[in-house]
């Protein structure tokens, strides 16, 4: 293998917009804004980034940072996800 | 056990990413949409179980581990995002959406900075070489560009900034395009010696320049606004990937960049207009002259009693819903006005524009909220061919989506873009305040059409009215 990790993650990154394109691509109108509110749930990601940086005991300017990027992160995730299911919860009453 | 834990870690990250896809792919069909939505949320707890193991098992630094700041920080961010998700009225979703978009970014931005400081605080260099010192100050860029840009989405949406109306600063392009060179030179910097103050100053600039950009930008282009922002806080979340080498990361907030440069890409084509002419922002404000034509000769206008009686008798009646709508709140007596209709053997269906309202999807959701039925929602290309057979449609407070100009002036800053033919149907009633223009600015000539009545006043009091008196009738 000539490739370093950091090529890898270069490889996943460009193969995973293809995915994302392909799959996403024929959205109907009705869920544009589901889909907008759940992609942006997802984007809440980077909370595994902040867990790898807010673990450590005794409080250092990288551990407060952490933690501020978690409970940032868990309100876009939390907060995401529950409102695009209450607005999917609407759209599926009616059938 | 804890070898074998340690161990699972990357298998357990290959599910999740495979949980995000196969998520995202429900998400965007209609019948699997909610459980779509549930597998994505199953894909982040495995994720972070997966983080969770891999910091207690697999880490150097298992020794020292303590989980304080941790479960402080998903407690606090957890009820906050419960209580503000539980709480949003649906005509507040566009802003909503905006602020968690900015609290993603800022978490992307804030990932890479603690990462910098955690090594200074262990006495390394900052940065581990130069692609490591590229990946920090995108991250950077990228999530602060992601929280400031959201936050005047957010402010703008919320009709809190000028009421949502572009705000035009001399020289601005000049202005950004200063700020771009000084960030660039600060990420050079950056980059050469990995100095921390620099990338500080970056973040500051970038925050600014974020500010910057959005501020120019109207209203009714929220749409686009709104999913560029989405798909920059999808990249974020990628750049923190790369920054501490995680590939579920990178593979999720590469999907959340798809997803918003697709929507991106749908509502420029549903406006008929590049990117760029949108992110250059102003449009409507009018900055050129020739705008300022709003004399209106001829318009007929009615009250609800002779509208009333109008509908009576229409045997095919088409709703154009906009952002009026919205503001107003009359989705629901908007429905109630339907199911009336429909009860005398009226045969009523909706025609939604895909940039009505200020996010994508924004009547979708609106009239979802109000148990309109789904079929009786018809899009652009279905809608145009059956105005000529409408009896009455009722356009409520959409404006230049059904401005005829677009299909005749070639002057008019709306020329091409696709529009809804409501002045093809016998009559046309448009319910709105006053004659004042659109987003874009100009006259509807709409407005003055022999076959079209204003309906002066509020939508949901005026559709109110139309209720009432077709209850009389």
């Amino acid at each position: 293998m000539i490739m370093g990790p950091l090529l890898i993650g270069l490889y996943v990154f460009v193969l995973a917009m293809f995915v994302g394109f392909e799959v996403i691509a024929k959205v109907p109108p009705t869920l544009h804004t589901p889909l907008m509110s759940g992609a942006n749930a997802i984007s809440g990601i980077t909370i595994v980034g902040a867990l790898a940086v807010a673990t450590t005991a005794e409080p250092s300017v990288a551990n407060i940072l952490g933690a501020i990027a978690i409970a940032f992160a868990t309100i876009n995730v939390v907060g995401g996800f529950l409102v695009t299911d209450r607005m999917l919860r609407m759209f599926g009453k009616r059938r | 056990m804890s070898e074998f834990l340690g161990a699972s870690v990357p298998y357990i990250y290959l599910v999740s990413a495979v949980l995000f896809i196969s998520g995202l792919k429900r998400l965007s069909r209609v019948r699997t949409a909610r459980s779509g939505n549930n597998i994505a949320a199953t894909a982040m707890l495995l994720a972070i179980v997966g983080t969770l193991l891999e910091i207690n098992f697999a880490s150097a630094a298992a020794a020292e581990l303590d989980y304080r700041w941790i479960i402080g920080g998903v407690v606090v961010g957890g009820v906050i995002g419960a209580v503000a998700a539980v709480r949003v009225a649906m005509t507040q979703m566009p802003e909503m959406v905006a602020l968690f978009n900015g609290f993603g970014g800022a978490a992307s931005g804030l990932v890479a900075v603690s990462v910098v400081w955690q090594r200074l605080a262990a006495g390394q260099s900052t940065v581990t070489g130069f692609t490591d010192a590229v990946i920090i100050s995108l991250s950077v860029l990228i999530g602060t560009h992601t929280v400031s840009g959201s936050l005047i989405a957010f402010l703008k949406l919320a009709g809190k900034l000028k009421r949502g109306a572009p705000i035009l600063l001399p020289g601005r392009h000049v202005i950004n395009a200063l700020l771009a060179l000084v960030i660039l030179g600060l990420g050079i910097f950056f980059v050469a010696t990995g100095d921390t103050v620099a990338l500080l100053v970056l973040a500051a600039v970038s925050l600014v320049l974020g500010v910057l950009l959005v501020v120019p930008i109207g209203g009714a282009d929220m749409p686009v606004v709104v999913s560029l922002l989405n798909s920059y806080s999808g990249l974020a979340a990628c750049a923190a990937g790369f920054v501490i080498g995680n590939n579920v990361l990178i593979i999720a907030g590469s999907m959340v960049g798809a997803a918003g440069l697709i929507l991106t890409r749908i509502m420029c084509v549903a406006m008929n207009r590049s990117l760029v002419n949108v992110l250059v922002g102003g449009f409507g404000a009018n900055e050129g002259p020739g705008s300022g034509d709003d004399e209106y000769e001829g318009v007929t206008s009615c009250d609800a009693e002779e509208a009333a009686i109008l509908l009576e008798g229409a045997e095919n009646v088409v709703i154009v819903p906009g952002y009026g709508l919205a503001v107003a709140q009359a989705q629901h007596v908007v429905r109630e006005l339907a199911d009336l209709l429909h009860e005398r053997g009226t045969k009523v269906t909706y025609a939604i524009h895909p940039v009505a309202g200020r996010m994508p999807g924004h009547m979708n959701v609106l009239l979802a909220e109000a148990d309109v039925p789904y079929d009786q929602l018809i899009e652009l290309t279905g809608a145009n061919p059956e105005f000529r057979n409408t009896d009455v449609s009722i356009v409520i407070g959409a404006n230049d989506v059904v401005n005829p100009a677009a299909l005749s002036d070639e002057a008019s800053p709306v020329y091409g873009m696709p529009i809804l033919l409501v002045h093809e149907s016998q009559t046309v009633f448009v319910v709105k305040r006053s004659l004042s223009p659109g987003y874009a600015g100009i006259k509807n000539k709409l407005f003055e059409a022999d076959n079209t009545m204003m309906v002066f006043g509020d939508a949901k009091k005026i559709v109110q009215g139309l209720v009432s008196e077709l209850k009389q009738l």
